[in-house]
């Protein structure tokens, strides 16, 4: 007996048994089940008690409320974290850059190392590393936990399902909801979260449209944008309330953006059945919350942050260099600011985000630091050396020299709508190259963000201006 | 010189180790450490993360949503002098779909022929979580059923009769609330004796069959096991066969099927 013969035998038995083999079998596997679970399970014939997942659920999921919770649930994580990570951040910049850094700066001196080691070791990798941590250990250590908290709760299935006629209407598998949660963590892991979606088609949408969730990486540029430009709109008392409202606008316009990039993407390239599936809503479960909080600390806000260190040390070195390797008298961070400046003004940004966003392609995280710093670069206004990445103290001082540097409400505003769309980060890009095994689709995936921000921002700039603003 | 290690007689062995060595690390994992692999199986959000937990010592986070575990998470435990791996397949609802976490999950407990496939199975919706455990136990018969979620389906006034199940699934049911690390020993201990042969499940087959399903399968049984003799689970792969699936219409081509004999 080959084995071909038996495919041959099961080919043609395949015709006896008819089309409905596989309806049959799995109804047969059901029936099966039922008849088991039937013998297994009693009910002692006690009155129900009140089902308090039920009416939780038919709270939150439902036509009326459902949208209004989800957006407080969310606007109360943002400004915790927001106005919970100042202090802890300042704290942090002054051990860092206050303290540790002219120790470093003496101790390399009375070493004797060339200017141009502690150069790139201290004011490039030690001051970009040092910045990243002070800066995103904070926001992270306060979020991560308020998030795992509504996930171990079991909010997120139910986000899943207010959103999921959404992404049905846009052509897309509803269970992308879920992908994009993930998302807001790291982009990354929402890429490979994707796998819950068994469509190839629903997928792909899935994956190109991560990018939109907004990541953990752009949070410190959107917090720090939007407690400077919109949060100094109004008096002080009502700074935080209003920077957190940017903020959730900025996430809820991702969300928007990811539902017309799947509804345009399956209508042209990516055209097909929407693939109907079911969701189960989990039961809810008090939340272990010292678990979490250790886990979440552990699990992520640790992972997040080396992988942040370790991306920040070769950008920090690379920031030093190209600020610091000049030919003919001009730096090349200088010759490429000056290039892009006239594209960067035309989309209402400037050259110097421009190049921050080219060196912050290995990760998000590092933009505002590089921005500072070329900026007073640019300026020429440096008592301590140019090239050197730091922190101001607090935001006062930041906006002074953004103010100085020609920034206006727009630049923040599309500094903030850019920071939003641009493309994903590199090992987001790698990530989605070993998922889709395809260079085409890792290519439109990197692409597709980066055309759409410059469009964007384009139109943004071309209408303020138009309107005078 | 080398000695030639002699082939141990097949089928003979109850307490020797049945994973397959070769096909574990085509799926990336190393043996060389351990005398047993568990795959644990399940559901999503079943608390399979939470079991994987408690078996290991290790704290890996666990959410509540569907969908959470999509790769493999690796652990491991001692006991008895024994050291077994496991590794946490990400959590499906079937085993007869298309799609990647599906495929992950029964390609493990298929080819990697696992010593102990622990199935993780809530407590509080017993009827889904079975469809599963029927599709793991018609592929091997070295189960434990972990009857997890015991505490909330004890709040829900819900009452398992594990013995019952136990007796008609002919697989060990062990009551677990893995979240307050109810019954994790228990569990443990019926591990070790699937793994070590002290208990045999046995494979569980579908009723209520009709006549012409029965007479195909049958007849495709009986090529197979002709042509793969000793295949544990033949009359699997014959429904796989007649379902025209594509990865076992491949395992039969290539071959693959013989390394599956014991």
């Amino acid at each position: 007996m080959t084995n071909d013969e038996i495919l041959k035998t099961a080919e043609a038995l395949r015709w006896e048994v008819g089309g409905d083999f596989h309806e049959s079998l799995v109804e047969n596997i059901y029936t099966n089940a039922a008849q088991l679970a039937d013998r297994a399970i009693s009910y002692p014939d006690k009155p129900p008690r009140f089902d308090l997942d039920r009416s939780i659920d038919r709270l939150v999921t439902s036509r009326v409320w459902g949208f209004p919770i989800m957006l407080l649930l969310l606007m109360v994580v943002f400004w915790l974290t927001i106005s919970g990570a100042n202090v802890p951040s300042a704290m942090l910049a002054t051990l860092f850059l206050e303290i540790i850094y002219p120790f470093l700066k003496g101790l390399a001196a009375s070493v004797g190392l060339p200017w141009w080691l502690d150069g790139l070791l201290i004011d490039g990798v030690y001051l970009a590393t040092g910045w990243v941590i002070s800066v995103m250990l904070p926001p992270m250590a306060i979020f991560f936990p308020l998030f795992t908290l509504l996930e171990d709760f079991g909010y997120l299935p139910r986000v899943a399902f207010n959103l999921d006629n959404f992404f049905k209407k846009a052509g897309a598998h509803g269970k992308q909801a879920l992908s994009m949660s993930m998302g807001f963590g790291c982009n990354a892991a929402g890429v490979v979260a994707t796998r819950i979606i068994d469509s190839p088609r629903e997928r792909l949408i899935a994956i190109i449209t991560n990018n939109f969730a907004m990541c953990n990486g752009r949070w410190p540029t959107q917090i720090l944008v939007a407690s400077i430009f919109i949060g100094g709109l109004v008096s002080a008392q009502w700074a935080g309330l209003i920077s957190a409202l940017a903020v959730v606008a900025i996430t809820l316009l991702g969300v928007l953006l990811s539902f017309v990039v799947s509804w345009g993407l399956s209508r042209t390239v990516l055209r097909g059945e929407v693939s109907t599936f079911s969701l189960e809503l989990p039961p809810y479960r008090p939340p272990r919350i010292w678990q979490t909080i250790y886990t979440s600390l552990i699990d992520r806000t640790l992972v997040v942050l080396w992988r942040a260190i370790i991306f920040a040390i070769p950008a920090g070195a690379a920031i030093w260099l190209v600020s610091n390797i000049t030919v003919g008298g001009t730096s090349l961070a200088e010759y490429f600011i000056n290039w892009s400046n006239p594209l960067g003004i035309l989309v209402g940004l400037n050259g110097v985000i421009l190049l921050a966003y080219v060196v912050a392609i290995p990760a998000n995280e590092i933009v505002i630091p590089t921005i500072l710093m070329l900026t007073t670069l640019v300026l020429g206004a440096s008592g301590e050396g140019t090239g050197v990445m730091f922190e101001l103290d607090s935001l006062k001082d930041t906006e002074v020299i953004l103010r100085a540097g020609g920034w206006t409400l727009l630049t923040a505003v599309n500094l903030m709508l850019f920071s939003l769309i641009h493309n994903p980060c590199s090992t987001t890009i790698y990530t989605i190259y070993k998922e889709t095994g395809s260079k085409r689709w890792t290519l439109v995936s990197a692409f597709l963000p980066v055309v759409m921000g410059f469009a964007v921002t384009f139109l943004v700039a071309q209408v303020w201006r138009l309107l005078g603003g | 010189m080398k000695t030639t290690i002699p082939q141990a007689p097949s089928s003979a062995c109850q307490t020797c180790p049945a994973h397959n060595v070769g096909n574990l690390t085509k799926l990336g994992i190393d043996m060389e450490e351990w005398d047993y692999v568990i795959a644990l199986a399940g559901n999503p959000n079943t608390g399979k993360s939470t079991i994987f937990n408690a078996l290991t010592g290790l704290r890996q986070h666990t959410g509540n949503w569907p969908g959470k575990t999509v790769t493999r998470a690796e652990g491991g435990f001692s006991f008895a002098d024994k050291r077994y791996k496991i590794v946490d397949l990400p959590g499906t609802y079937s085993l007869l779909s298309t799609s990647l976490d599906e495929e992950v999950a029964r390609d493990f407990i298929l080819f990697g022929q696992p010593d102990v496939a622990v199935i993780v199975v809530d407590a509080t919706r017993l009827e889904r979580n079975l469809n599963l455990a029927l599709q793991v136990l018609e592929i091997t018969n070295r189960v434990v059923i972990a009857l997890n979620l015991m505490d909330e389906a004890r709040r829900h006034n819900i009452i398992v009769d594990e013995r019952r199940l136990a007796r008609d699934l002919g697989a060990p049911v062990v009551p677990t609330a893995a979240r307050s690390r109810e019954g994790i020993p228990e569990l443990i201990q019926a591990i070790h004796q699937v793994a070590t042969g002290q208990i045999v499940a046995k494979l569980h087959r579908l009723k209520n069959e009709s006549p012409v399903l029965k007479k195909a399968i049958n007849k495709l049984v009986r090529q197979i096991e002709a042509a793969f003799p000793g295949l544990p689970n033949a009359r699997w792969v014959a429904i796989r066969l007649l379902d025209g699936d594509q990865r076992i219409i491949q395992a039969v081509q290539r071959g693959e099927l013989g390394e599956l004999a014991n």
